[in-house]
């Protein structure tokens, strides 16, 4: 086997060999600075309107984390470590490589919907400066006010542009910033703990700072509950494409020790944690400190998450909630364009991305879909968790029903119809539950995972042949 | 030169998060602490580029959310 090398990263077909392999706090840092991102500024106020209690956060949170880093360390590195092989090739070996192209195609388009949001998220914080404020209106696909829909357009084509010019510049401005992000995000939880006078134990007690927000959300709003295992759910598998469904096999093949796989803990306990709070008590701040800032035209309450920033610490916030925005939009949009580009093998990479850059620009203009980020990372977990299953049962038991592991390689199919069929039933039932049914998107993850596991299996029963057959 | 640019990045973090302590302490005004924020901002900005020459993560084009 030979090595190579391309724009998405090293031995992209073959085994990461011996000499490659890195040491655990290459992860601890990688992870310590890729979930502190521009989602967290959204997701963080989205708890607190939904009418989460303080209480079921600061416990949900916890445990759900720890929900993710174990799903990580025991159902990711074992297999990661195992065959050292991206999630990708990996697929390719067991689905056939077409199968893996539709995967690549929807994952670039739910990136450019991620993109999207981070892209609405980032003109947010533009738009304070010059007046221009981030509204959700009624209807779905209902845009904006136009001044901050021109914004988006603007802010998305700079966007495309810069991820059409190449990855590297701004992975390096996002691991610049990424230890000045985190303080900045700790820095506007404690001036929003002083601003809603919870400076004091007795506060946190009563908690009236946290219901008070609340109340006042609600009453605008209307009524709305996040129970706390919807809290545990989402914070457990807002992560699930790349826990569940496998992604971060691409990384966690280069670990020379399983212990690499508690890394996330870093990442979920500064990110999804303490991030989260800090966002959510933003939110809090701004209704105590501003209530008419909290409320847009309609009467209703948004998470503005730059004019969030911005009354708690000032510039510093703005520039935080752009380049957040930025550094999570960008690499999104780059690795949508590498998705299309790999469905349409003759484009060039240039053109696919600015093809990406300009669906999230067009998807971030309606606001709806930032604002309903809880469902839509839900959403993303149940399309591409369900492919991490195929992974797991090939691995762990296909060899021990007596099957051919890896069986579209073996045959040099395009497609293996098991796969296929056990990816595409339980998604489509996990979507018809979600939008038709009002199923918490979040809930529909792990069902999904395990009946494509298990109709994986069956179907390969059915489907496979004696290899000296073929 | 690194290790003062160094120095300056840690600082520079240090003036971005502490203020916010000293408010929550009620030792700082918060005009005070956006102030201060952002010179920690520009500081670290500025300074950290000059010595963090971190290498690309390994697969890079991953997203996270």
């Amino acid at each position: 086997m030979t090595e190579q090398t391309s724009e998405g990263g090293e031995f992209e077909r073959v085994s990461v060999p011996e000499s490659a392999l890195l040491g655990s706090s290459k992860f601890w840092g990688m992870y310590a600075g890729e979930h502190t991102a521009g989602t967290e500024f959204m997701i963080g106020p989205l708890f607190l309107a939904a009418g989460a209690s303080l209480q079921d956060l600061i416990l949900g949170l916890l445990l759900g984390n720890l929900l993710a880093v174990l799903t990580w360390r025991f159902l990711v590195v074992p297999i990661a470590i195992a065959k050292r092989l991206t999630l990708y090739y990996q697929l390719e070996r067991i689905a056939g490589q077409d199968l893996v192209k539709l995967y690549n195609l929807i994952n670039g388009l739910l990136f450019c919907f991620l993109a999207g949001a981070m892209v609405t998220v980032s003109a947010s914080a533009v738009g304070v400066p010059f007046g221009i404020f981030y509204a959700v209106p009624q209807s779905t696909f209902a845009l904006g006010p136009p001044t901050f829909t021109a914004l988006v357009l603007l802010v998305g084509l700079v966007m495309a542009v810069v991820a059409a010019a190449g990855y590297a510049m701004v992975a390096r401005v996002a691991n610049i910033a990424a230890p000045w992000m985190i303080a900045v995000f700790a820095a506007c939880g404690i001036v929003s703990l002083v601003q809603v006078e919870a400076n004091s134990l007795t506060a946190w007690n009563e908690g009236a700072f946290w219901t008070d927000a609340i109340a006042f959300v609600q009453a605008r709003n209307g009524a709305q509950s996040f129970s706390f295992w919807q809290i545990v759910v989402f914070a457990w598998l807002c992560n699930g494409a790349m826990h569940f469904g496998m992604a971060d096999l691409s990384i966690f093949r280069f670990a020379r020790s399983a212990n690499s796989g508690w890394a996330p803990a870093i990442g979920m306990f500064l990110g999804h944690y303490m991030a989260w709070i800090a966002a959510a008590l933003l939110l809090a701040a701004l209704i105590k400190v501003q209530p008419e800032m909290a409320v847009g035209d309609d009467g209703k309450v948004n998470a503005n998450p730059g004019l969030l920033a911005f009354q708690s610490l000032g510039w510093t916030g703005i520039i935080c909630v752009v380049i957040a925005g930025w550094t999570t939009a960008n690499p999104t949009i780059y690795r949508a364009g590498l998705a299309f580009q790999g469905v349409v093998p003759k484009s060039t990479r240039t053109i696919m991305t600015l093809v990406a850059g300009t669906v999230a620009t067009l998807a971030g203009a309606f606001p709806n879909l930032s604002a309903k980020l809880l469902d839509f990372v839900g959403t993303y977990g149940t399309v591409l968790g369900p492919m991490g299953a195929v992974i797991f049962v090939d691995y762990y038991l296909i060899s021990r029903i007596g099957l051919v592991p890896e069986y579209a390689d073996r045959t040099k199919s395009s497609i293996n119809p098991a796969v296929l069929i056990a990816w595409l039933f339980p998604v489509s039932v996990g979507l018809y539950m979600i939008f038709w049914q009002g199923l918490f998107a979040a809930y529909a993850v792990v069902p999904a995972w395990i009946v494509c596991g298990a109709i994986y299996l069956a179907l390969s029963k059915v489907i496979q042949r004696p290899l000296s057959a073929q | 030169m690194k290790s003062t640019a160094k120095l300056v990045s840690w600082i520079a973090l240090a003036l971005t998060v502490v203020p916010s302590l000293l408010f929550f302490a009620g030792l700082l005004g918060h005009d005070l602490v956006k102030w201060l924020a952002l010179i920690g901002t520009i500081g670290w900005l500025c300074a950290t580029p000059l010595w963090m020459g971190r290498e690309l993560q390994v697969d890079a084009s991953q997203v996270e959310i």
